[in-house]
């Protein structure tokens, strides 16, 4: 039976792994998503499904560790928080290169540097245009209640062996420390071995006699060879648009629009209302899915409104493929606090405002 | 190859074979330069694979360096890891796999300089894995660069006048120092430039695949290899210097057996 529990976002992230069959968890401690790790190591979920807990000596380990085990055919996932996924990028772009399935949520405090333990939407560029050296993208999914935290475990497990691609989880401080209701699913038995060669039969589990020996490189000197294998990649990263996801949130008679995403959207839902209360006719768009970005939904939208408020507490990076989207047809202005600093549902219509409203 | 007169075919008939190459190597020929140790390391671990039977239970990870591309040569399910990393790896697949024999196969800048957190945590978490180690004091791939390993006053292309400590610090013994932790449970040093070498270097490697078997901790074999063309050298000064000049700060011989120091360090 499903379960319903008040849980933080750093919780339900755990738990939601263990139900949906995970293999084995590899973290290193980093505020503000500690909690998963010592919520596992609490739970002793290798007693409940022989799920693997670890905590490794670095992010740079926990994630190589990912690697191995995902290469292997294992569900396999960690969690850091902004300077640890930095130091993650390495393996990172070799799984994209080996194609090798991994989930890896990032919890996102403010930068550049150690910079806070405060949430912050900084690391949007990193997410979505690759992180790594080299030419590949993640599937990015941006939560923004607890709920989503715990349901895209599942989703992001299920991408991830899709598409044999790393999948992240982008979330923030905000969403990971937050106390929300969540619905756990009923948990999803971890797969068998057999089960795993007929997922993955490219998966190194040991060369049995029946077939040639399984090789995980991201390695090919050959340039003509190495050239395809990425245009091959590149169709993958093409193909991920059937699995957009966005949301509208009052858009049908919207003459104005904010497009924002995980708790900057929560955050700007409450502006939607004060608007609204005001008698300005606002809607909201909130991409779920950053890469792919759900472009031609937001392409539509644009038709019908006279300008954008993109909102991100950031400097402005989800802006630029706002702007991407609309072509210039109608004006785009960016709005957010950084720095570990969160805008207020007031400080978001005021910029409204200012911004767009009086001015187009 | 003499394919002219054809006289090879003669010479391949089957009573005429005195030696067969182990079917855990693959036919493919070796990238590593005529007379380094890779090749004899190599056709150890996959004789050691073949006689024990578990080829079909076996998953080996590849570093970076001149054994990048070992997954060619073995015929076995291989991983290739970025640089060092190839301990952590292991660590993931033998823990998700605790049935199969998991083992890593790094060299000397691999992994005692870029790969060294890995090494040591692997180690000292106990990881019960198999850890071989090509040390030839050198980065042969790249070139013949200085490696953590490069003995003191050894020339090489980022230390052209010699290895000096006060500027460049000094040779790493890892191996020692991973013999300290109590995670280990047999490490040893051994060496494949003469044939009595490599009998014993062919009973550790078999050693640290058999503990494997045992649970108890990692099994770490080093293998002081030479480097004939980083070293500027004929194969054959190639090794008369190694027995010369590395074996003086690489002594060979076993070093923790059964879990046990057996030698003073």
């Amino acid at each position: 039976m499903s379960e319903i529990r008040l849980m933080m976002g750093n919780e339900a992230i755990a738990e939601a792994a263990i139900r949906a069959g995970c293999d084995g968890y590899f973290g290193y401690p980093i505020t503000p998503q500690s909690e998963v790790l010592e919520y596992l190591m609490a739970e002793k979920p290798y007693e409940r499904t022989g799920m693997v807990v670890l905590q490794a000596e670095s992010e740079l380990a926990a994630v190589n560790m990912l690697y191995g085990g995902g290469a292997a055919g294992k569900r396999v996932m960690t969690t850091s928080s902004s300077p640890g996924i930095s130091l993650m990028q390495e393996a990172i772009s070799y799984m994209a290169g080996a194609e090798i399935p991994c989930l890896i949520a990032n919890v996102v405090r403010g930068g550049p540097g150690l910079g806070t333990i405060q949430p912050s939407q900084s690391d949007y560029f990193q997410a979505t245009k690759g992180g790594g050296h080299g030419d590949y993208c993640l599937f990015v999914l941006a939560p923004s209640s607890v709920q989503e935290m715990a349901d895209f475990v599942k989703l992001g497990f299920e991408m991830a062996f899709k598409y044999r691609n790393p999948v992240m989880i982008l979330s923030d401080g905000v969403i990971g420390q937050v106390m929300e209701k969540v619905e756990l699913i009923d948990p999803i038995p971890r797969r068998t071995q057999e089960e795993i060669i007929k997922e993955c039969p490219w998966a190194t589990t040991g060369k049995t006699p029946d077939r040639e020996r399984n090789i995980i490189t991201s390695l090919d000197l050959d340039p003509i060879r190495q050239e395809k294998h990425v245009m091959n990649l590149k169709e993958k990263f093409e193909k991920m648009k059937e699995d957009v996801m966005w949301e509208n949130i009052q858009t049908d008679d919207a003459e104005y629009l904010i497009v924002a995403y995980g708790s900057s959207a929560r955050i700007s839902q409450k502006t939607i209302d004060l608007a609204r209360n005001e008698g300005i006719k606002v809607g909201l768009f909130r991409p779920i899915t950053l890469y792919p970005f759900p472009e031609k939904e937001l392409e539509r939208l644009s038709k019908q409104v006279k300008g954008i408020l993109s909102v991100e507490m950031s400097l402005g990076q989800l802006i630029e493929d706002v702007r991407l989207a609309v072509h210039d047809r109608v004006p785009v202005e960016h709005y957010g606090r950084v720095g570990g600093s969160v805008h207020t549902p007031f400080q978001v219509l005021e910029a409204l405002k200012e911004k767009i409203v009086n001015k187009y | 190859m003499d394919v002219k007169f054809e006289s090879w075919k003669e010479i391949i008939k089957d009573e005429n074979i005195a030696f067969k190459k182990t079917k855990v190597l693959t036919d493919n020929i070796l990238s590593y330069c005529p007379g380094c140790g890779h090749g004899v390391v190599h056709r150890l671990v996959a004789e050691t694979i073949e006689e024990m039977e578990i080829q079909d239970q076996t998953i080996g990870i590849a570093p970076v360096g001149c054994a990048v591309l070992a997954y060619d040569f073995f015929d076995l399910d291989m991983q290739q890891a970025a640089h060092g990393r190839a301990p952590a790896l292991a660590t993931a697949i033998k823990r998700l796999y605790p049935e199969k024999f998991v083992f890593t196969y790094q060299g000397d800048g691999d992994l005692a300089a870029i790969g060294g957190n890995e090494t040591i945590h692997a180690c000292n978490r106990g990881e019960n894995i198999t850890i071989i180690f090509i040390n030839n004091g050198i980065y042969g791939m790249t070139g013949g660069q200085m490696a953590p390993t490069t003995l003191e006053g050894m020339v090489t292309s980022t230390s052209p006048y010699g290895r000096d400590p006060k500027l460049m610090g000094y040779p790493l013994r890892i191996t020692e120092l991973i013999a300290m932790l109590p995670g280990t449970y047999y490490v040893t040093r051994q060496a494949v430039y003469k044939p009595a070498y490599v009998r014993k270097a062919k009973k550790a490697i078999r050693k640290a695949f058999e503990n494997q078997k045992l649970n108890k901790g990692v099994s770490f074999v080093e293998i002081v290899s030479n480097c004939n063309s980083g070293w500027k050298m004929t194969p054959v000064e190639a090794n008369k210097w190694l027995e010369e000049n590395m074996l003086k700060t690489f002594p060979l011989g076993d070093i923790k057996v059964d879990g046990e120091l057996v030698k003073e360090l």
